[in-house]
């Protein structure tokens, strides 16, 4: 079974590119470019810089003591949260805006849910001098507000996206209405492994540095390349396919993906999409999504910004329908408890998304001898008021236990 | 005959084509739309299917389709209304909708509500070309569907071609590079763009859209081609209207 993007831009059935013609001269630019400017020496030389300095990488690979003795097994945490900005998510900013540069783009675009994606997208634009326009959902910028701040500090204009349930799938629909209206001068910075070809695999091949620092680091501490499990959060599916990315073909490894299941994944209310959802077209590619008989798309719910979209990246749903990937689900509460949990036991106050991940850690039966890397995709301090709300309704939560 | 055929061999200018998304005002306003735009010598009516996400469509048509969902409309029910304006109508009738809501309906029975309807083409924006040509045209020739591609002024010469190759309804001429929705006049940049395209001599008869919404612009559209289509400026004056009728023959007369 080949895990990766083919020569048309597929992962098995899932892929490829259904964009209106108003966007195909970007995308084809894209495609015939990408793995050109990607290889070019003097991209590789300033990108890598760009990660060790400016990011931080490579990024530390913990192992998680109290954690490990909690869950009887080996944890290991890839802190993606330490990363400047605070999530995976500036890896493919940083990659993305050197090759905007390169193609003559003056003008980014980007959608964000977290926020984290648009924060990300706002830093290089300020390091880059680029003017920078972030699409947010206005339900998500009422519940991420640091971010919105931070945006705004960095000198980017946040625009409300007013449609539909107004999160992330309708910032991304007028991010992609904007890159109609302005193909010549912009560029659409995506922030997940979502949208036509060539961006999964642009984007995968940009978060990739998480699972090559694993590879090196985990051998450090263990003296061997392969955990028995990786966890990671998806919305998009970003974190998830870079902490994958290098381990696809060693199928050794187990591969896990953790979905929103919001109030239950068939509460009405949900983000499971592996589950939910059905082949579709959704943001230009052929994959998993939520959506009605009639082909119309369904509103998603999740408590966490970053992964209330009713879609999945095209190669995470053909990892999942082939078996490669195992799927659990983890609702608000068990995410919520999750990351009061890890704030506890290990002082790391992670991001809710994050958190969808590490709630699965009871689902999962781990061994004594096994090894398990967590992709913490990103830290919490974006979600200090829903933690302080989830507290307050909890007091007896508001001492620790240990 | 396919009624897009009829039409394009007997009309060379001028073609009127109006769109307006099914269900909008009201569920059951369909067949009284297409009848009264076809009173009014309206030459060719685009008929929206209401779509959650339209990736490519301004504010107007996406709150009418967001209004049109709201009011029950489906596809299943939009054919019934198609077949049923049959008895009194003959205008050429196209859908327009993105392709995956053909896909979960399923394309080739999709394409045979076409033909047992009266459809008698279909514009998917979102529906590549090469997955047309490489899956899809045996099928389209088998129900008698005629299809438009889209080009905008960044299409290449090359695809241009392949547009026309392909296109066996018209080739829809993007007015500019933007979503639908836009009022502004036409600019010489674009009319360059237009005779960029008279100039390539194409077979398939082209018609101008996006931005077309009142005399002048729909003029200057049918001075380098065919003719002109005009949708959101519709539905806009559909949106405030208590005699839909009425208000039709009106917009009609403004515009030609
Ligand atoms: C910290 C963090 N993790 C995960 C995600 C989900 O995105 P993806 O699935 O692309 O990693 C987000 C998105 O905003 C995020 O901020």
């Amino acid at each position: 079974m080949k895990y990766q993007v083919d020569e048309l831009g597929f992962y098995g059935d899932f892929g490829g590119a259904f964009i209106p013609e108003m966007l195909h001269s970007n995308i084809e630019t894209l495609k015939s470019e990408y793995k050109k400017i990607i290889a070019e020496a003097s991209f590789k030389e300033e990108f890598n810089s760009l990660l060790k300095d400016y990011v931080g990488r490579p990024s530390p690979l913990y192992f998680a003591k109290r954690l490990s003795e909690k869950y009887n097994t080996k944890i290991y945490l890839k802190r993606e949260d330490l990363n400047h900005t605070g999530a995976h998510k500036i890896n493919n900013t940083i990659g993305q805006i050197l090759l905007a540069k390169r193609l003559g783009k003056k003008r980014i675009i980007a959608e964000t849910g977290a926020g984290q994606h648009g924060v990300a997208t706002a830093t290089v634009c300020a390091l880059m001098g680029l003017e920078c326009i972030v699409y947010m959902g206005k339900v998500d910028i009422g519940r991420q507000a640091p971010n919105v701040a931070r945006m705004k500090m960095l000198g980017a204009e946040v625009r409300p996206a007013l449609s539909g349930s107004q999160t992330l799938k309708d910032a991304t629909n007028e991010a992609i209405r904007d890159w109609i209206n302005n193909p010549s001068n912009t560029h659409y910075i995506i922030g997940s492994v979502v949208g036509p070809h060539p961006y999964p695999d642009m984007v995968a091949r940009f978060q990739s540095v998480i699972s090559e620092e694993m590879k090196w680091q985990l051998k450090e501490h263990e003296g061997r390349e392969n955990p028995n499990y990786i966890v990671a959060c998806v919305g998009g599916g970003s974190n998830a396919a870079g902490a994958f990315y290098h381990y696809l073909d060693d199928l050794d490894v187990k591969i896990v993906a953790v979905e929103a299941a919001g109030k239950g994944v068939n509460s009405g209310e949900s983000a499971a999409t592996s589950v939910l959802g059905t082949i579709g077209i959704i943001h230009g590619s052929k994959t998993l999504l939520m959506q009605t008989e009639d082909g119309q798309i369904i509103e998603p719910y999740s408590i966490s910004a970053g992964l209330d979209y009713p879609g999945i990246g095209p190669q995470h749903a053909h990892l999942i329908s082939s078996g490669r990937a195992i799927v659990y689900h983890a609702s608000d509460e068990e995410a919520l408890a999750a990351a009061l949990e890890l704030s506890r036991i290990e002082g790391i106050i992670p991001a809710l998304e994050t958190a969808h991940a590490f709630a699965a850690l009871n689902k999962m039966h781990l061994k004594k001898e096994d090894i398990t890397i967590m992709c913490l995709s990103g830290r919490g301090d974006k979600d200090l008021s829903t933690f302080t709300a989830y507290l307050d309704k909890n007091p007896g939560q508001h001492k620790s236990d240990h | 005959m396919n009624r897009l055929e009829s039409l394009f061999s007997n009309k060379y200018k001028e073609i009127l084509n109006v769109y307006f998304t099914a269900g909008h005002p009201t569920k059951d306003a369909t067949q009284d739309i297409i009848y009264a735009l076809e009173q009014n010598g309206v030459d060719l009516i685009e008929v929206g299917i209401p779509y959650s996400d339209p990736m490519a469509d301004g504010e107007t048509i996406q709150k009418s389709s967001a209004i049109a969902l709201s009011n029950g409309m489906n596809l299943s029910l939009l054919f019934q209304q198609v077949k049923d304006s049959r008895r009194r109508s003959n205008v050429p009738i196209v859908l327009m909708g993105y392709y995956n809501q053909m896909l979960q309906f399923g394309i080739e029975k999709f394409l045979k509500q076409c033909q047992l309807s009266g459809v008698d083409g279909l514009i998917i924006p979102d529906l590549p070309m090469s997955i047309y040509k490489n899956e899809y045209i045996d099928l389209f020739d088998k129900y008698d569907v005629k299809i438009s591609f889209l080009i905008t002024p960044e299409t290449s010469d090359e695809r241009i071609r392949l547009a026309d190759e392909l296109s066996n309804g018209f080739i829809y001429v993007v007015s500019k590079s933007s979503i639908t929705g836009t009022s502004s006049n036409i600019d010489d940049a674009q009319k360059h763009y237009f005779e960029r395209i008279e100039k390539m001599k194409l077979n398939t008869p082209r018609l101008i859209g996006f931005g077309i919404h009142d005399k002048k612009t729909y003029q200057t559209a049918c001075n380098h081609s065919q003719g002109a289509i005009i949708g959101s400026a519709f539905i806009r004056t559909l949106n405030g209207s208590s005699d839909i009728s009425k208000t039709i023959s009106e917009f009609i007369n403004r515009i030609r």
